[in-house]
């Protein structure tokens, strides 16, 4: 597929090729919408279903069952209709649905009448001491590379944080044969208290079942070890890993140690589209507003997935089916859709139990507001401590403090520091992230070269504009 | 730091900073290279200090390197192709790399 072989205009365009990308694009291109699927990887199946078309892991068993629940929704949106067009890095969305996209190092710029932006997750930012240091990577860049290239982390690996993803890939990496040193729960016992009242949803709910397997699971394989600190420790690679509670001091030889406090959504492209957003207090990020119908602030432009808030995999697709139907009916109000409310209701089901899942496993403030030599900005190398004294000084912001210590201007464009950098200075002058705000973030979301750029199709009009 | 499960995919012959590696089909340049061993893929431009792929996932550009003479490629999203060239990244890439 080349960037020229895309029509100017398409009815819907996807961007994303998650289950709320591949759900949205399959229902759409059912419907009769010209549709196209951007989705910047080689391969469909966005993070949760990495690999779901190639992964070289044939035993089901270590990916487990939800897994390869995903290899279903990726055949139906192969067969819908939809162009999916892998390897598309998506650098640009205007309120006016101009997609910029680049494939194979050529760039186009496509016109859709409406755009469902399905970009999903990222890993939440862990500033701990060392936490740049090569050895130490995410939780999910590890399962990343087992589902899609089949690879097993070897030596001493230790796994550190909380959340279910930590506790999946450790129980995904012991079915693999593999080995894990020690799991370091970082979870505060203190989350308790506001995640009890939701017990009661969460025990209804398909995840109360699995997670106990899960747990069980692992905890007979590796040793699990409660600690408030953690600390990398290397040269020129991690060689081992201190932890501990209050005044214990532990250290461990590792080879590995794989990072995971939680995933947040993957704000850029919307931000950058004009998309308003605001502060979850339970999920400790910034999420767009949006309708009951996943539509945002920009008319045209929907949010699906966990981009438009963290609820888990089987919900993004029942996300992306609702924005889809949105689509469908505003372009093609005779084309035959599933019942919404069918829809809503099996969302509802899936997002059950999730109140619980945020409270309990809510980071703790010291992994989430670094203090002193401790890296924020992992591109700029800007210290927690540069961030504070900032803050201290009467910078109020996020974009101001960019002015100041160039934090959120390299490569990542803020991705692994934006959420630190604005309760760092919450917390330093006394205020709410709301009211601090998040990085202004602009297009290209993603860097692209000026051969690219030039590589775009100029029309006689736009030649004749600028020469003399 | 990592081993291959199995040895699926056809071999892909790359070569990094000059030296011949095996990498399989389904490989991005980024997974050719934590399983080859590579400890690090580029130093940074404000300290010099070493990184290596972090998040997999195209969010954290830590993977940066030079493919086929293009520099600052994301590895974890490039998949990896009979001839390739990569090359790891020193400090700022110099002009005309």
């Amino acid at each position: 597929m080349n960037a020229s072989d895309l029509a100017p205009t398409y009815d819907l365009a996807v961007i994303g090729g998650g289950p709320a990308g591949l759900a949205a694009a399959s229902l759409a291109a059912r419907a009769g919408l010209s549709t196209v699927l951007f989705d910047e990887n080689p391969g469909i199946g966005g993070q949760i279903y990495r690999g779901i078309t190639s992964t070289p892991v044939t035993d089901r068993t270590i990916l487990g069952e939800d897994y390869w629940a995903g290899a279903e929704l990726a055949a139906e949106a192969k067969t819908s209709g939809a162009l999916i067009v892998g390897g598309a890095t998506v650098w640009s969305l205007d309120p006016q649905r101009i997609v910029g996209v680049s494939i194979g190092g050529k760039a186009r710029l496509i016109e859709a009448r409406r755009v469902i932006i399905a970009t999903g997750a990222q890993e939440r930012p862990f500033p701990v001491p060392g936490w740049t240091l090569p050895g130490v990577m995410t939780a999910g860049g590890a399962q990343t590379a087992l589902k899609a290239q089949g690879l097993l982390p070897a030596g001493r690996t230790v796994i550190a944080g909380t959340g279910p993803l930590l506790w999946l890939l450790a129980a995904q990496i012991l079915r693999a044969g593999g080995k894990i040193e020690a799991i370091l729960d970082t979870t505060p016992r203190a989350n308790w208290l506001r995640a009890l009242p939701h017990l009661p949803d969460f025990v209804l709910s398909p995840y109360f079942a699995k997670g106990l397997k899960l747990l069980r699971e692992v905890r007979a394989k590796a040793p699990v070890v409660r600690a408030d600190r953690i600390e990398a420790v290397g040269t020129e690679r991690l060689s081992e890993v201190r932890f501990g509670r209050g005044d214990g001091d532990r250290r461990i030889a590792a080879d590995l140690l794989l990072l995971h406090q939680g995933i947040v959504p993957n704000v850029n492209l919307a931000i950058a589209a004009g998309v308003a957003h605001e502060w979850n207090e339970r999920q400790l990020c910034f999420q767009p507003v949006l309708d009951p119908d996943f539509g945002s602030s920009v008319p045209g432009i929907a949010v699906a997935g966990d981009g438009a808030g963290i609820a888990g995999g089987t919900a993004a697709a029942e996300r992306g089916r609702i924005a889809a139907i949105a689509a469908v009916c505003a372009l093609k109000p005779q084309a035959t859709v599933p019942d919404p409310q069918t829809v809503r209701q099996r969302l509802q089901r899936e997002e059950m139990g999730r109140a619980f899942l945020d409270w309990l496993n809510r980071p703790a403030e010291r992994f989430r507001q670094p203090e002193g030599d401790t890296l924020v900005c992992r591109c700029e190398e800007v210290t927690a401590q540069q961030v504070h004294d900032m803050a201290a000084m009467g910078c109020e912001g996020p974009n101001q403090m960019k002015a100041f210590l160039r934090c959120g201007m390299g490569p990542c464009q803020g991705r692994l520091c934006g959420l630190t950098v604005t309760e760092l200075i919450a917390q330093q002058r006394d205020t709410t992230p709301a009211e601090v705000g998040y990085y202004r973030l602009r297009p290209p979301v993603k860097p692209i070269t000026l051969a690219e750029l030039a590589s775009l199709p100029i029309s006689e009009i736009e030649r004749k504009a600028v020469e003399r | 730091m990592f081993k291959r499960l199995a040895e699926a995919g056809a071999p892909v012959a790359i070569t990094v900073d000059g030296k011949a590696i095996s990498a399989r089909a389904g490989d991005t340049v980024a997974a050719a290279l934590l399983v080859a061993g590579i400890d690090h893929c580029r130093t940074t431009p404000v300290t010099g200090a070493p990184r290596a792929p972090y998040c997999l996932m195209g969010v954290c550009f830590d993977c940066l390197v030079t493919v086929d003479g293009v520099g600052s490629r994301q590895g974890c999203l490039v998949p990896v192709r009979e001839g390739m060239t990569i090359e790891t990244q020193l400090g700022k890439r110099e002009a005309g790399r």
